[in-house]
């Protein structure tokens, strides 16, 4: 994910400071990872160095002060250009599970492959149970229901690849280690 | 033989339960137990038994060695007449699809387990409406089946598989005929009445996004129980692996 777009995404509707910025990322995004401060500052810096955003006043209330950030022509510009293009499927698989199935089948054996497999299983089913109820919660608002839907949907299709790679791990530790 | 405990107390277990079609054995020693108010999914793959399994929890079929007990009544030992009257009195049984009379209307069908048990008719109906409108179809009172689309015919048959407000709620498979967001608004309603009644529930299916709406998942594969998992509030569940 690019920072950078994100916040200039989140200055589109008028300008805001960093710490503004802040809350208004984990509003719009409340189940991702939190920007940190200093993450958002570096971001900003460099927005303001490429010219896409610009520096206004100065805000104090009550703290310190505070600097207003607003996009600029070019830096509305890049945002759009950004949002209308497609994010390529990587053309690398990156599989942290499979690579540990390998490497356990190539240092000690299937059973020891096999019981990884469950116990991730069991990480996932309870991850998903966790989404699930963020999902069936009656007063959760739709951001959050959004984004349990794509993790949900995510630890799916693991759960479905360890469930079949349970049932390969017999003959994938014969081809390894004939 | 593979053994499942719960600490909770027991209202339905079942003890090394085999049960074949023929010379295909499709149960070959399974216990478990649940407790009242557990939700309790009961996963594996196709063809892996669990929907014999549930058969047999239900009194359904009769097992062809071990126990079944309800409520700590062995029950696969009765007559059918006598398990005919547990299934209409303690048990709701939900299937895929097509449990519905199509020639009555939403109110009579979740009215009919009520009728059949000796409730008078004002009554019935008047309480198939409560339980219509709990699952929020309260304005299809007055349709028939064939009038419905799936999602809504799913949810009169949850709520004529409650409307006797049972022990337990066995489920085969309930939204597989579903799309994704009618399946969720079902299991949300299903789940969400069965705690707050203190049902339990077991849920058959092969799909983990289903399964994850239960509290507990028993792994069956061909035939045997191969893992209970009951999740922790948060971070890793506990799991009891079976051999």
């Amino acid at each position: 994910m690019s920072a950078g777009h994100v916040l200039l995404g989140l200055l589109a509707n008028g300008q805001r400071h960093g710490y503004d910025l802040k809350r208004q990322y984990q509003r719009r995004f409340p189940s991702a990872k939190p920007l940190a401060a200093a993450q958002i500052y570096a971001t900003l810096e460099r927005l303001l160095r490429d010219g896409l955003v610009a520096a206004g006043a100065t805000e104090r209330a009550g703290g310190p002060d505070r600097t207003l950030f607003a996009v600029t022509r070019r830096g509305r510009a890049e945002l759009d250009r950004w949002l209308s293009e497609v994010e390529l499927p990587s053309e690398y698989v990156a599989n942290l599970l499979a690579v540990k199935v390998t490497l356990a089948l190539l240092i000690a054996d299937q059973a020891v492959a096999a019981d990884f497999l469950r116990c991730q299983r069991e990480a996932h089913l309870t991850r998903m149970r966790e989404q699930t109820r963020v999902k069936a919660d009656p007063h959760a608002d739709l951001l959050r229901v959004v984004a349990a839907d794509y993790a949900i949907n995510h630890l799916d299709a693991d759960l479905r690849w360890i469930d079949s790679t349970l049932q390969r791990v017999g003959q994938l530790a014969k081809e390894i280690r004939p | 033989m593979t053994s499942v405990t719960h600490e909770d107390p027991e209202v339905l277990t079942a003890r090394s339960i085999v049960k074949s079609y023929g010379n295909s054995p499709a149960l070959r020693g399974v216990s478990l137990s649940a407790a009242r108010g557990d939700v309790l999914a009961i996963t594996g793959p196709s063809g892996s038994g669990k929907s014999t399994l549930l058969l047999c929890l239900a009194g359904i079929l009769r097992p062809d060695a071990g126990e079944v007990s309800f409520a700590g009544r062995r029950i696969d030992t009765e007559s059918e007449s006598v398990r005919s009257a547990l299934r209409r009195r303690e048990f709701g049984v939900l299937f895929q699809f097509g449990q519905l009379v199509p020639e009555m209307t939403a109110a009579e069908n979740v009215g009919l387990p009520l009728l059949l048990s000796g409730v008078r008719r004002r009554e019935a109906m008047t309480a198939a409406r409560l339980w219509l409108d709990r699952f929020g179809v309260a304005d299809l009172a007055d349709q028939r089946p064939p009038e419905m689309s799936g999602g809504q015919a799913q949810r009169v048959a949850v709520a004529r598989a409650l409307v006797t407000e049972p022990e337990v709620l066995f489920a085969d498979e309930p939204t597989g005929a579903l799309d994704t967001f009618a399946g969720e608004q079902v299991l949300v309603q299903l789940t969400r009445v069965a705690r707050e009644a203190g049902t339990t529930v077991l849920l058959v299916t092969h799909d983990a996004q289903v399964a994850a709406y239960a509290d507990r998942e028993v792994v069956i594969r061909d035939g045997v129980v191969e893992g209970d998992v009951v999740p922790a509030s948060s971070s890793a569940g506990q799991h009891r692996m079976h051999t």
